[in-house]
């Protein structure tokens, strides 16, 4: 069956994020209030064939672990749904 | 005669003046391809400069699994000398050869420019011709090199004098010295042998006296040295 794995990569807190950092001084300045913090990741959608919506999540978390997050700087987040 | 292997990946773009600077320094020096899986009789290997693979998801984070990675690794395991230099920095610590990770300046810009790096270790592959403290004046050029580690793994840098380069002001001299936001204003570090070593400036670029200054040019010469002595290799 194919299942798509979204996954995010997102900055792990308390590390400096300068690309979140212009974004939140950007939406002050357009007068939004109220944004407290603001992290800037990366979106990747995987079409991935597997036996099962677990077996697909299973295989995307370890290329996650080896190539798509570092685990120095990021952290990541999987969801899987039947394609 | 030092034999010298320096890698080409897709987009890399700092090969011909690191080849330059190894056969000016008296080495062999070999241009060797990423899909190669040996480095032949090399005694040293460096990982230029430029954007492998187009700096794609993270910068390194792909060129550390070309076929010859498992080579470099193989020389840096057999206590071989292997220098990353920009680009090439940022694959090894994404390989684990070194610790931490280069992220995007803190200013959101590339910064080309000269820096003030000091040299805070001469026992390294790469800088025996230094004199211990020497501040030498070399270019940078990057959009990542801001180096980031946890403090226990900057504390342990520090306490095994792992930092090789470090970013200094220069008294007199009006440059903002860290150009990048690095951690403890790290320019460059090493493993604790000193024969694996990966820095953000690039001394190749600034290694004969035609371009106004040599002072990149004992990068090279250390390691002809030290590879010829055989501490390393």
């Amino acid at each position: 069956m194919n299942v798509r794995v979204h996954v995010r990569v997102i900055p792990r807190s308390g590390l400096l994020d300068p690309q979140g950092q212009a974004i939140a001084h950007a939406l002050a300045a357009l007068g939004f209030p109220g944004v407290a913090d603001v992290r800037v990741g990366k979106a990747i959608e995987l079409t991935v064939d597997a036996v099962s919506t677990a077996a697909a999540e299973a295989s995307v978390r370890s290329m996650c672990e080896r190539l798509l997050a570092n685990p120095v700087t990021e952290d990541f987040i999987l969801e899987a749904e039947p394609a | 005669m030092t034999r010298v292997a320096v890698v080409r990946f897709p987009g890399s773009n700092c090969e011909t003046e690191s080849l330059l600077a190894v056969t000016r320094a008296g080495g062999h020096a070999t241009l060797v391809d990423y899909r190669d899986t040996d480095l032949g009789q090399s005694d040293a290997v460096i990982l230029p400069g430029g954007f492998s693979y187009g700096d794609y998801l993270r910068s390194g984070a792909i060129a550390r699994f070309a076929p010859v990675m498992t080579a470099v690794k193989t020389l840096a395991d057999a206590g071989g000398a292997v220098i990353g230099i920009c680009n090439g920095f940022q694959i090894l610590c994404e390989a684990h050869l070194l610790p931490g990770a280069l992220q995007h300046n803190a200013q959101q810009r590339f910064a080309a420019r000269p820096v003030d790096v000091r040299i805070e270790r001469t026992d390294s592959v790469c800088t025996t011709d230094y004199e211990p403290g020497e501040v030498i004046r070399i270019p940078i050029a990057h959009g990542e090199g801001r180096y980031v580690a946890d403090e226990a793994t900057l504390d342990a840098l520090e306490r095994d004098n792992k930092v090789l380069l470090r970013y200094v002001t220069v008294p007199g001299t009006d440059m903002p010295y860290n150009p990048n936001g690095s951690m403890r204003d790290i320019a460059g570090i090493c493993n604790s042998t000193g024969t694996v070593v990966g820095f953000m400036p690039h001394p190749e670029r600034l290694a004969e006296q035609e371009l106004g200054s040599d002072a990149g040019q004992r990068f090279f010469t250390s390691l002809m040295r030290r590879v010829a002595s055989g501490v390393a290799a």
